[in-house]
């Protein structure tokens, strides 16, 4: 796509500001474009965890956090989810470097961890409304079980895009799109892995403290 | 388990005459247009130039021709409220029952808001910013053509309530518990708030595509201080398109989950928290009408500038003031429920923060006076509208500051003083804006200028409608009458809403004269050719043909100063010869049918969701998937324009000043 | 094309490009950043389940140790720095955390502030039992 065709006439030394020196390259106009999405993204995670903080308090009599929340379990999520984003960024130096075999070992790595944050995840669920903390049961598990819940939504589509992107790689090889578009999960992996951050620290962290 | 969920013959409100004869008129329209198309043979021309089109110029006007469709049904509901109240006073109860008058006006605010000034607003800035930065389209074609027809889902699906079912009866902005379902159990509320959410996507793409433009995207030379005003009051409205719309959508969402999967958010069992609603809404209410008014504030310093004929006074300030607004939008969304309960602390600080944020629209209404001061102000349409706008917003703006004091306010809150600020600013601020921007740009975008003595008529009804419309209000908002009232007992109240309908008339002129003027106009172009620059304008849209070809511009302009065009031409004045040029093959995004593929299954996904029928959820859902990864998958993002077309167009139009 | 000195992906490190790095030394970095997020997670981990920190001080410990973690995220994983070529992403990033503090800050504020001046729940009772 070619806004920028005609700057290669330009003489460098003529453009003294970055400001001025035209239109950006494509990977960088479209990680920038996905890097403003997920500010977006960021905000909407922001008024699920406002609400949340407010109604924290609100368990109508019901379970409160500090009786469901299980440490053990939320760690070894956290350990998944961290090694994921580490297997990841190696994944993009794979990419980058257009090594096939070391990119998928990573894909597949990186997609078991994040089908095991999973997995513990939706068990963390069942056990939960098994015992009758349901989304239901009051207004602080309805924060909560949305804001976990959109957080693991969102894991739920990096894997499927994850998978995709498998297939685009074996189908178009390391094209720039494929490129640039493996650039751009690799920001949103990185981005889940921030969020669960703050996720495990105020829901889980702040949240067995009386 | 019923194959269609909640649906049934019984959707369609065959007992609401006035209901059914709306609904029968609207789908007149809709069989009447669609048919003129098939018998012309217009099909595959509109579905590859139109439809499928990536074209930022293409999906600008398809965006103000939605906005101005739905300027005429928002007005409807105008005027039925109008005539309503005008009559149903004492013993008189009008010709509305409540239950339908409570549609009218949650639909008449949401329909304005959403799917007539933001639309025009939108394909306002998609038409111009490309252009006005000296680029070849925006940073994401494919995405921008996906934004629009989601869009155009939203308003489907508001529409189709009007046949099948029911709308909101909350207001337009749907407070708990009323939009609960234990108090609203239809769909009304359902149908609101998928309409919304799936526009609300279409928005926050669109936020991205223009941050990302502006950003990243400008001609070489465009540094930010050579960027025209209107990209950065573009900038500005999408930095908050794209930080206030997550947090709709997130409150949404929550509202969703309380009405499908009994969840307890805002219920008050459960120990759920209505007022949780109010404070999450208007946090993205405020800068909402932020994102409505900048884009306004630029087009009148470009309307300013250019029939002033000197550069706009200010420009550095403009600029600063612009982002102190964009900044500022975010810290005073408490006014709009100073009487919900919260201490006097609270409620001053957002109190002093409304006021503060008067303070840049003050500098940018001098800055606007300062540019005519001295400069020939030649009196076209766009100018009228542009005059019109400073004395009208400054009144509403000022009865903003009145509300702004807490104790003030809540003699006013929900009140028709309250009725009359919001319309005075927005008729007055964006409505006087778009229309201004509509008459300026229309020549570029097609070729021909539009009618002068009905842009006018049109102007002055606008203006004498909207005193005589609203003024009224502000004097029944003091005398105490509250808003969205269906009947009222005090007498005293009917002169005055007697007069404000005699002012919807007078709008309701000023609409129609819009409408004769476009098709005299379209009648007689051949009269009124426009050229590439028929204003004698300063930035770089004025440049090109008119309308301009799909790549813009045939070599891209570099920018070394602020109103680029107008310095280029004096220059060419002088210049002895222009340098030759030389044209190269331009590669430019192919069309797609990504965006209207995926709205067909947004609007299947949302009825399904709206009338429970699961099984077509899943079904529009994966369609919608399978468009995403076709448009993936896809080999060919780009078609080659040939030097040689490119050099025939030039050489036929012979408008561009080589800069 | 413009040069990659003025501007650089959000997600790219600054080797990217211009001097093709080693990927050695690009694990290096990605481990580093592992080993540092493993220590302040163990690290707050630790501060809520121990008296190390005094307990009015514990969500506040929590918190700076959850801001220094999303440092080393943005730092490590995602190579943002503070060079010119990052000016739009490092500006980007410090309107999203304006917006979000904003957001949570001002609606924990409010929403507090409205509940301390609700009428409590058993005068509402006795309110509508006449």
């Amino acid at each position: 796509m070619n806004i920028a065709l005609a700057i290669d006439e330009v003489h460098r030394e003529a453009l003294p500001r970055a400001s001025e020196a035209g239109p950006a390259s494509k990977r960088i106009v479209v990680a920038y474009g996905f890097w403003i999405f997920l500010l977006s993204d960021i905000v909407m995670f922001a008024a699920l965890f406002a609400a949340y903080a407010i109604l924290v308090r609100a368990t109508a009599g019901g379970p409160t956090g500090a009786q469901l929340f299980n440490q053990v379990n939320v760690a070894i999520e956290t350990a998944c989810l961290l090694a994921s984003s580490y297997t990841c960024g190696l994944m993009s130096l794979a990419v980058n470097a257009r090594r096939l075999a070391t990119t998928y070992f990573f894909a597949v790595v990186t997609f078991a961890l994040g089908a095991a944050f999973l997995a513990l995840e939706l068990r963390e669920f069942a056990d939960m409304i098994a015992r009758g903390a349901t989304p239901q049961r009051s207004a602080f598990l309805s924060a909560f079980f949305t804001l976990v819940g959109c957080h693991g939504l969102h894991v739920s589509a990096g894997l499927l895009w994850l998978l995709v992107m498998m297939a685009q790689v074996a189908i178009k090889g390391f094209r720039a799109a494929v490129q640039r578009r493996l650039l751009c999960f690799a920001l949103f992996w990185h981005a889940l892995d921030i969020i669960w951050v703050w996720l495990f620290t105020v829901v889980y962290l702040m949240g067995v403290h009386p | 388990m019923n194959l269609l969920g909640k649906l049934s013959w019984n959707a369609i409100p065959l007992d609401q005459p006035i209901v059914m004869a709306a609904t029968s008129m609207m789908i007149a329209g809709v069989v009447l247009v669609l048919s003129w198309v098939t018998v012309k043979g217009h099909w595959p021309y509109l579905w590859r130039e139109w439809i499928t089109s990536v074209d930022h110029k293409r999906i600008g006007v398809m965006y103000i021709v939605l906005a101005l469709l739905m300027l005429l049904r928002g007005f409807t509901d105008a005027i039925m409220m109008r005539s309503q109240q005008a009559v149903a006073a004492g013993g008189a109860h009008g010709y509305l029952p409540p239950e339908h008058f409570d549609q009218i006006f949650s639909a008449h605010g949401t329909i304005m808001i959403f799917f007539m000034a933001m639309p025009f607003v939108i394909g306002l800035m998609n038409f111009v910013v490309p252009l006005q930065l000296g680029v070849r389209d925006m940073a994401f074609p494919t995405l921008n053509s996906v934004a629009l027809w989601l869009t155009a889902s939203g308003i489907l699906l508001t529409n189709i309530s009007l046949a099948v079912g029911e709308f909101a009866k909350t207001g337009w902005v749907a407070y708990p518990p009323l939009s609960e379902v234990q108090f609203s159990p239809g769909v009304g509320v359902d149908y609101y708030l998928w309409a919304l959410q799936i526009s609300g996507i279409g928005t926050l793409l669109t936020g991205i595509n223009f941050v990302t433009t502006i950003l990243k995207t400008r001609a070489p030379g465009m540094g930010y201080m050579r960027m025209p005003v209107f990209c950065w009051t573009a900038l500005a409205s999408n930095l908050l398109m794209v930080a206030a719309f997550p947090v709709l959508t997130a409150t949404f969402a929550m509202l969703l989950l309380d009405r499908y999967l009994g969840f307890h958010f805002f219920s008050i069992d459960g120990q759920g928290n209505p007022m949780m609603y109010v404070n999450l809404f208007w946090v993205w209410g405020h800068p909402e009408v932020y994102i409505l008014i900048l884009p306004a504030f630029g087009i009148f310093s470009e309307v300013i500038s250019t029939f002033s004929g000197k550069p706009l006074f200010g420009y550095r300030s403009m600029v600063a003031a612009t982002m102190a607004i964009c900044v500022l939008s975010f810290l005073v969304w408490l006014h709009h429920f100073f009487t919900m309960g919260a201490s006097a602390d609270v409620n001053g600080f957002f109190g002093v923060m409304t006021m503060v944020i008067a303070v840049p629209t003050g500098v940018k209404i001098f800055n606007w006076l300062f540019t005519m001061y001295g400069g020939r102000v030649r009196l076209t349409v766009p100018v009228l509208w542009s005059l019109g706008f400073m004395v009208t917003f400054v009144i509403g703006g000022m009865t903003g500051v009145l509300m702004a004091v807490p104790p003030a306010d809540f003699q006013l809150h929900n009140s028709l003083f309250l009725v009359a600020h919001f319309h005075n600013v927005i008729i007055g601020g964006v409505v006087f804006g778009v229309l201004a921007g509509y008459t300026y740009w229309f020549p570029k975008a097609f070729g021909f200028t539009l009618d002068e003595r009905w842009g006018r008529a049109s102007f002055w009804c606008w203006l004498i409608g909207f005193y005589i419309a609203f003024m009224p209000l502000y004097a029944l908002g003091l005398m105490g009458m509250t808003r969205r009232m269906q009947h009222y007992d005090n007498l005293a109240w009917q002169p005055w809403l007697l007069l404000a309908a005699v002012g919807a008339v007078v709008i309701l002129a000023g609409i129609a004269c819009l409408i004769v003027q476009l098709i005299v106009s379209i009648r007689d172009r051949a009269q009124r050719p426009a050229g590439g620059d028929p204003w004698n304008g300063r930035t770089l849209e004025w440049s090109t043909a008119s309308p301009p070809p799909a790549w813009n511009f045939a070599v891209l302009p570099r920018v070394s100063e602020r109103d680029t065009y107008w310095n280029g031409r004096k220059r060419e004045r002088t210049a002895q010869d222009p340098p030759a040029r030389e044209y190269k093959p331009i590669e430019m995004p192919k069309n797609s049918a990504t965006g209207f593929i995926t709205a067909f299954f947004a609007v299947v996904t949302g009825f399904a969701l709206i009338w429970h029928i699961w099984w077509m959820v899943g079904l529009g859902l994966f369609g919608a998937f399978v468009t995403l990864i076709a448009f993936a998958f896809r080999d060919r993002e780009d078609i080659e324009i040939s030097a040689e077309q490119i050099a025939r167009f030039d050489r036929a139009h012979q408008l561009e000043v080589p800069i | 094309m413009t040069d990659t000195r003025y501007d650089r992906a959000p997600g790219d490190s600054s080797g990217f490009t211009e001097l093709h790095e080693g990927t050695w030394s690009g694990v290096i970095v990605y481990t580093i950043g592992l080993v540092l997020a493993v220590i302040l997670t163990a690290a707050s981990f630790w501060v809520a389940n121990t008296s190390l920190l005094w307990a009015p001080g514990i969500p506040l410990g929590l918190a700076v140790l959850a801001i220094a973690q999303m440092g080393i995220h943005l730092v490590f994983f995602l190579h943002i720095t503070t060079g010119p070529d990052n000016t739009n992403n490092v500006l980007a990033l410090a309107f999203g955390v304006l917006i979000v503090t904003v957001v949570v800050v001002g609606s924990v504020w409010i929403m507090f502030d409205l509940n301390d001046n609700m009428m409590p729940p058993e005068l509402m009772n006795l309110h509508m039992q006449h």
